[in-house]
């Protein structure tokens, strides 16, 4: 097989492994939209919160201690001990569902049935909250995240592909921590959907989806549900954040990931689980291959951010729902 | 109005009239433009925290500059051009005599300002490269080195290890897709002319968190060298994915805005042997760190958290402002006055000249190059060191001491760029 045909192959698995780390994020917007009709700004710092939170409890990092340390004169940082990752797994999820619970008490209790763009202005301030409240927490500075998940390319598979070509071609590269978070997202996806079409809170998380009005009139409780969709939000948010955290650091740009979601939300829909797995890896393959093969040899590369937009732009032309969205019929 | 109203008012204007009536303190202001939260927090936090700590050792040590006490007044600017133009135009009033805008978005905003109000603008190792025309960029210094003596020394450094030969060699370039980023291409393409090397250009977009493609690309084509004009997240997210694809991580020098902890970290061991170019010294052992610890950190008085000392971005800070303060003491010999004005600073920073004695003398030995300014050269002569990152020491080590850039080839880029802003400004060329 020719080298260009080959690369072009690695390019394309390259882009799928991408299209899942997109997809990690989005999910989180799907989760939040699907049930409470709130496009959540937060998501994105929800990743930072959670991975900031993760790596602060793993390195026993003493929380506030910038601030404690200015109103007291005093010099602490550290509890002096490591915490084990799954311990400080677990802890994370229980401040992300406590956070769920604020956020419920504090602003969506209070907005109940008003307009989406007040819901989603209420997100906005919640972002830039948390952006200051996990720095004045855990400290601004980069953190390394180490959950054990090990980065690089996987020898195995580059060995085991490299007879495929000629003496310029080392086999296929793929990234280890990529192919773990396929797995990973894999599984998330496959409970999620069986959560909610399998449990009775699933169910109800369904109803509230499809109908809140009908769903309270038939004793679903629409604060406890929110409660729940907000925390199974920040159990994604921590996923993603853990993924992409161990790729380039903790730090404030976590953040932005936010970003890479939005084209895979426009094509997948905002209110399919599906959708978002399937709209990131067509966005993820779209932006690499086009990259390979267009952006780098003929407009001088950097394509993929705005090629993600175009490609998701051309899709709503022919399904403004997204992929895998509803379809709004109103009757005049 | 309720009686409750206006007793509160008159509590508050109360309050508040003490500090009204208070004048003017006859001080040295120094404003920082820092940027302590937003995406590049981390970097930011320890330039400020070493600008202002020096200026508090000079007041705590030294009594200030000439018997005049230093005041620095911080604003945050969050790395956002608006605010740190607004930064700008609310600290100027406080009698400002010099301005570092920490980046090169704000400083290109400056640039009018500045020229317009008569304050100076120190933009070391950052900003319009073409300022080191003095005879354009009257206000503007970028003193001791710019972007394009970055790239130069990128290429020196590549021709040191190769014997002087570097021709056929491939070099790609991994830049952050802004005008920081591409700063340097200019000066690669002619540098590539004269060596005979290939240039690969790769550009990232902003933020840089996602860059397979350009490290498949790199895994593909096989550079013999590798450099990066980066900033924030995407320098770490790239010496991650050079570990990655196993490139040698030797091959590969960033510019010193892609070459401090924050870059390194992150990857862990796996960024041993990663080098950048640099142009002041590394680490906290220099005497003027006994002198930082004595006055100021052990008095409670350091700035932020206080565990800055002795990263790169700190020591950078700390270094611009004794630059600031070096150019102060310049201006106050020249004039013969302690209360300096921004012009008699802009006086001070054009006579500056840093010898290796003054730095010894300043606690500071072999932490920065010497160099002379003139009307001419704000530039000064481009002396820039490499520096290597150990992962097990956690640390970097400078490889050599600070060289030369190319000057034939930099010099006419600059007088090529100032000409153009000249005559696009209808700037006349004049030394004052």
């Amino acid at each position: 097989m020719s080298a260009d045909f080959l690369f072009g192959v690695e390019v394309l698995l390259n882009g799928l492994m991408a299209g899942v780390m997109y997809s990690l994020v989005a999910l989180g917007f799907v989760l939040i939209f699907k049930a409470s009709g709130i496009f959540n700004y937060a998501q994105g710092v929800m990743a930072l919160f959670a991975a900031q939170t993760l790596v602060g409890i793993q390195t026993g990092l003493i929380p506030f201690s910038h601030l404690i340390n200015a109103m007291l004169g005093t010099k602490i940082h550290h509890f002096g001990w490591n915490v084990p990752t799954f311990i400080a797994i677990l802890i994370t999820i229980g401040i992300m569902v406590l956070f769920a619970i604020i956020v419920e008490k504090l602003i969506l209790k209070h907005l109940v049935n008003q307009e989406p763009i007040i819901l989603f202005m209420a997100t906005i301030g919640l972002a830039y909250f948390l952006e200051g409240f996990g720095d004045l927490m855990w400290g601004a500075e980069i953190k390394k995240l180490d959950v054990g998940i090990p980065q690089g390319g996987n020898l195995w598979i580059e060995e085991s592909t490299a007879f495929l070509g000629g003496d310029d071609f080392y086999g296929f590269y793929l990234d280890t921590l990529d192919i773990y978070a396929t797995v990973i997202a894999v599984i998330l996806v496959a409970s999620l959907i069986l959560f909610s079409q399998y449990t009775k809170t699933g169910r109800a998380l369904r109803a509230v989806a499809d109908d809140h009005q009908a769903a309270l009139s038939v004793g679903i409780s629409l604060r406890t549900i929110w409660v729940i969709v907000w925390s199974i939000a920040g159990f994604v948010a921590l996923v993603a954040g853990v993924m992409w955290g161990a790729k380039s650091g903790v730090q404030f740009s976590l953040s932005l990931i936010a970003l890479k979601a939005l084209p895979v939300l426009m094509l997948g829909g905002f209110t399919s689980i599906p959708g978002a797995i399937i709209g990131g890896l067509i966005i993820g393959v779209g932006e690499k291959l086009f990259e390979f093969l267009i952006g780098a040899p003929f407009l001088g590369g950097a394509t993929e951010n705005w090629f993600a937009y175009m490609l998701a732009l051309v899709f709503l032309i022919f399904r403004p729902q997204g992929l895998f969205g509803e379809k709004i019929i109103e009757r005049v | 109005m309720k009686l409750k109203t206006l007793t509160a008012m008159t509590l508050i204007a109360a309050m508040g009239a003490p500090f009204a009536a208070t004048p003017a303190l006859a001080d040295l202001v120094f404003p920082s433009l820092s940027y302590r939260t937003g995406p590049y927090a981390a970097n930011g936090i320890p330039f400020a925290d070493g600008y202002e700590d020096y200026f508090k050792l000079i007041n705590a040590r030294d009594g200030g500059i000439g018997g005049e006490k230093a005041r620095v007044i911080e604003c945050e600017t969050g790395y956002n051009t608006e605010k740190g133009v607004e930064c700008y135009e609310s600290t100027k009033g406080e009698g400002a005599l010099v301005y570092q805008p920490l980046s090169t978005g704000i400083t290109y905003q400056l640039i009018p300002k500045s020229a317009a109000d008569g304050i100076p603008l120190h933009t070391m190792g950052y900003g319009r490269t073409s300022a080191a025309n003095g005879k354009v960029f009257n206000t503007v210094f970028n003193y001791p080195a710019n972007y394009w003596n970055g790239a130069s020394a990128v290429v020196n450094h590549l021709l040191d290890i190769n014997d002087g030969d570097i021709k056929g060699k491939t070099l790609a370039l991994v830049y952050h897709n802004s005008a920081y980023g591409k700063e340097p291409i200019r000066t690669l393409e002619e540098l590539s002319k004269k060596h005979g090397f290939e240039l690969t250009l790769l550009p990232v977009d902003h933020p840089g968190q996602e860059q397979k493609s350009q490290w498949l690309q790199i895994r593909r084509e096989k550079p013999d060298y590798v450099t990066m004009w980066g900033w924030g997240v995407m320098n770490a997210t790239a010496i991650q994915e050079a570990a990655n694809i196993r490139y040698p991580m030797e091959n590969f020098i960033g510019v010193w805005w892609s070459g401090s902890e924050n870059d390194v970290r992150p990857v862990g061991a796996k960024a041993n042997g990663y080098k950048a170019v640099n142009f002041h010294g590394v680490g906290d052992d220099y005497p003027v760190y006994d002198d930082l610890k004595k006055h100021v950190y052990d008095a409670g008085d350091a700035t932020g958290a206080g565990d800055q000392h002795g990263t790169v971005l700190y020591n950078r800070g700390m270094y611009a402002a004794m630059l600031a303060v070096e150019a102060a003491k310049k201006a106050q010999e020249i004039h013969d006055v302690a209360d300096i004005t921004p012009a008699m600073m802009r006086d001070g920073m054009e006579a500056l000249e840093i010898t290796e004695e003054k730095m010894e003398e300043l606690g500071l030995p072999n932490f920065g190059p010497s160099f002379k300014v003139s009307c001419e050269n704000h530039g000064g002569p481009g002396l820039v060191t490499v520096n290597q990152w150990d992962a097990k020491a956690d640390s970097w080590e400078q490889l050599g001491e600070y060289s030369e850039s190319d000057m034939d080839v930099i010099g006419a880029l600059i007088d090529e760029d100032s000409a153009a802003y000249a005559k696009e400004n209808e700037v006349e060329e004049a030394c004052s």
